[in-house]
């Protein structure tokens, strides 16, 4: 099947999760997203599946937990201001070590923000966003197509590590169309977990999906335990794409929305005489921590183009270790940078790189 | 080839299927392509426009903030875009809503009463189309040729009634010189 | 002959409620009605935020601990997943009444097919005494130092009434465990939310008005009598909604 459909972004999503066999879809209405619960709620009932629509972001994410505590695959979306109440839940369901897909498709804040496009929950997404010592796999698709390819990445990262996996996606994304190519779809397999709870049977042990651990010695273990499993997501699971960077004297770093633009900027630039290429993060946790440090043996400076007030400059900075300068080329409050813009945040850093 | 088509007018006008439309038909000659619509409270009565990129290569950014191709259906959006436009691109303008001329000499502007067609014409409410089937008459981005293809795509089953129509509106402004 | 026996449907672990607490007898209860019904290998039960919060370690079946007062949306995922299994959720007046009243309101008004257990001592028992949102008016403790002011702190809330105004909710009940003649009906009625939820008749609530001695400063004793003179008369025991019932008057 590799026949091309037109389809939005946040439909993409949905008609991806269905075909990875994902049938429990909890979520709550906020702009920019919605086509993904319409999607969810036309379909769902036509393959014996769950569409509900909950109270709250709140409720909706502790109904995703307990479906991931049964062992099947389970998703919720939201956008922003939905995903800072989703946090709570987020949190549990990391400190009890069950895999779920979270989607945001991101709108400016902070506050009830806006509902224009926006990169601004970068730091809630990659840092943890709610309360303890964890991690999200955050995948960040740039196309309609890896809107459907990044889903199904997703929900596998997180059941092969057991970690909550985020897609974050931003309105433009979300609302656009482009042509999909999608994967065959697979049925839901249901593989018996060795701690989900499904009913003891009479024939095992009782199964605790639980995140709490009075002694301090335990929830220090249990932490320590996840954090291994990082560390292999870290070695193991890191996606980018390079654009024109060979022969590259600068690295414009971006994501999502802001690397489309920025992909127009590069190609202009090397137009005009300059050697600008890109690296654009595919998972920005974990993030191309080792690709961006290779870089810096090769070109002058970096440029990080983004819409917030510059959040993932922040991880560029630590992963270039103060090597080379780093600057921002930033729009935010549901603001995009221009071509343009970003070509003259170029120059400027060339003129200053050589200056 | 890249072409960077902006659709901009108010919202009821058809804006955002006109520019399904466009993304269809470009889907299907085997183009890469990006639709991308205004969205939020603007959709409803207020301004809408829509942008749609058809390419040979990998469609970079999805906003046409430069288009090649601009087609307006109020005054509002020709006063808002007419400088965007890039030198030597064209101009589509429904002149039975826009009385002043394109100001620019270096663009190509078309004047199409496409509002006043489709009422003279008994498919009322279908300007858009009118304007779709003069643009793809004056550039050569993408043929008339599939256009029942493409608006089957865009026109459900459930609709199939405005189908007929559709293609009506797409020839009157097809052949409209 | 054996005349007493721990049910199956508890693990050996040692409860860790202070004395006088009727939360042991709930458990009892809860693991009674499991067995009876012979449905503890498909149980699944979901413990809260609070006194109960390590319920987990004493029900035999899969347990899952969830954030304060979301227990009822848990355990909507978890039977929606699984609707063959019986799924129930534990919690108390904090819990359910105050910060989940959301969940707890729309589980019901949903008619999730779920059992859920609810514990009213009117306070917060595992922090420390304070007031909560079944507090009875001028009830001291640490948060309401001079009695529950219903000018500033408003009036308890009524679960059983409240849902029971609700179309949705299949059963709603309010027991009392203070007595041996109470502590038998309950069992009962703990029976019959199970029972409702095998039939597939949807959501059944059992309130149960409990003693927290610790909390209230009183021996354990005048703890029950407490529920007695000063709890049940606010908190009128009994069956306020039941579709069991009605559907059989209809038919009648």
């Amino acid at each position: 099947m590799d026949k091309k459909v037109l389809m939005k972004g946040n439909e993409a999503i949905a008609e991806a999760a269905i075909r990875a066999g994902c049938r429990h879809y909890f979520g709550y209405p906020i702009t920019p997203q919605t086509e993904l619960a319409a999607y969810m709620a036309k379909r769902m009932p036509k393959i014996g599946g769950v569409f509900l629509q909950a109270e709250s972001e709140i409720a909706a994410i502790n109904m995703v937990y307990g479906v991931a505590s049964t062992g099947r695959r389970v998703m919720t979306s939201s956008s922003s201001p939905g995903v800072s109440l989703k946090q709570e839940g987020i949190s549990y369901i990391a400190g009890s070590d069950l895999p779920c897909l979270i989607v945001n498709v991101q709108r400016g804040g902070p506050g009830l923000g806006g509902i224009q496009p926006s990169q601004s929950d970068y730091f809630q997404a990659t840092k943890g966003g709610g309360h303890g010592d964890y991690h999200l796999i955050v995948v960040a698709p740039s196309s309609v197509q890896e809107m459907a390819d990044l889903t199904s990445l997703a929900f596998d990262l997180s059941e092969k590590y057991r970690v909550p996996a985020m897609l974050l996606a931003d309105g433009t994304i979300g609302q656009m169309m482009e042509p999909v190519v999608l994967s065959e779809p697979h049925d839901p397999v249901f593989t018996e977990k060795d701690w989900a709870v499904t009913g003891t049977k009479g024939q095992r042990e009782h199964h605790i999906v639980n995140s709490l651990y009075l002694v301090p010695e335990e929830l220090e273990k249990k932490n320590f335990e996840r954090f291994e499993r990082y560390q292999a997501i870290e070695d193991n699971e890191v996606r980018y794409e390079r654009f024109m960077m060979d022969d590259a004297d600068y690295c414009v770093v971006a994501f999502g929305i802001a690397a489309r633009v920025s992909k127009n900027a590069v190609v202009e630039a090397r137009k005009q005489g300059m050697k600008v290429g890109l690296i654009r993060p595919i998972t920005l946790w974990p993030f191309p921590k080792q690709a961006l440090a290779e870089a810096a043996k090769q070109v002058k400076g970096f440029l990080s183009v983004e819409l917030s007030m510059g959040q993932m400059v922040e991880d560029v900075r630590l992963a270039v270790n103060c090597s080379r300068p780093v600057a921002l080329c930033r729009r935010t409050g549901g603001m995009i940078m221009s071509p343009d813009e970003v070509l003259d945040a170029l120059k400027k850093l060339a003129g200053g790189a050589e200056s | 080839m890249t072409t960077r088509i902006l659709i901009a007018g108010f919202g009821g006008q058809g804006i955002l299927f006109a520019g399904k439309f466009l993304a269809n038909k470009g889907l299907l000659e085997g183009r890469q392509l990006s639709w991308l619509p205004s969205y939020g409270p603007e959709m409803r009565g207020g301004t809408a426009n829509c942008s749609v990129v058809l390419s040979d290569d990998p469609v970079g950014s999805p906003i046409v903030d430069r288009p090649d191709v601009l087609i307006v259906m109020n005054l509002p959006s020709l006063d808002k875009y007419e400088t965007a436009v890039v030198p030597g691109g064209a101009v589509f303008v429904d002149s039975a809503l826009i009385e002043r001329p394109v100001g620019r000499a270096d663009v190509t502007a078309y004047y199409i009463p496409a509002t006043r067609l489709a009422q003279q014409n008994g498919v009322p409410g279908l300007a858009n189309m009118i304007m779709i089937g003069k643009v793809l008459r004056e550039c050569g981005f993408t043929s008339f040729e599939g256009v029942e293809e493409a608006l089957h795509s865009v026109v459900s089953a459930k609709h199939a009634d405005l189908f007929d129509v559709n293609l009506k509106a797409l020839r009157l402004g097809y052949e409209f010189e | 002959m054996i005349v007493f026996e721990k049910p199956k449907s508890l693990t050996d672990a040692e409860l860790h409620y202070c004395p006088g607490c009727t939360h042991g007898i709930i458990h009892r209860l809860v693991a009674e009605a499991i067995d009876d019904l012979g449905v503890e290998g498909i149980a699944i039960g979901v413990a809260p935020v609070g006194c109960a919060v390590m319920a987990y370690n004493y029900f035999a079946c899969d347990m899952v601990e969830a954030a304060h007062g979301r227990a009822p949306a848990v355990a909507t995922g978890i039977k929606r997943s699984l609707p063959d299994n019986i799924v129930f959720t534990y919690q108390g007046d904090g819990d359910l009444a105050s910060i989940g009243m959301a969940e707890t309101v729309h589980a019901a008004t949903r008619n999730e097919n779920i059992t859920v257990i609810f514990v009213n001592n009117a306070i917060y028992g595992m922090t420390g005494g304070q007031m909560a949102p079944t507090s009875l008016p001028g009830q001291v403790t640490q948060t309401s130092p001079y009695g529950r002011d219903v000018k500033t702190a408003g009036y308890p809330v009524k679960v059983a009434e409240m849902l029971s105004a609700l179309d949705g909710p299949a059963y709603i009940a309010r027991v009392a465990v203070n007595s041996v003649k109470n502590v038998k009906n309950a069992k009962a009625v703990i029976r019959q939310a199970f029972q409702n939820q095998i039939d597939g008749l949807g959501f059944s609530l059992v309130e149960v008005v409990s003693a927290c001695p610790t909390n209230w400063g009183m021996t354990p004793e005048n703890a029950l009598k407490w529920i007695d003179e000063k709890m049940i008369p606010y908190y009128p025991l009994g069956v306020y909604k039941d579709k069991r019932e009605s559907q059989k008057e209809a038919e009648a």
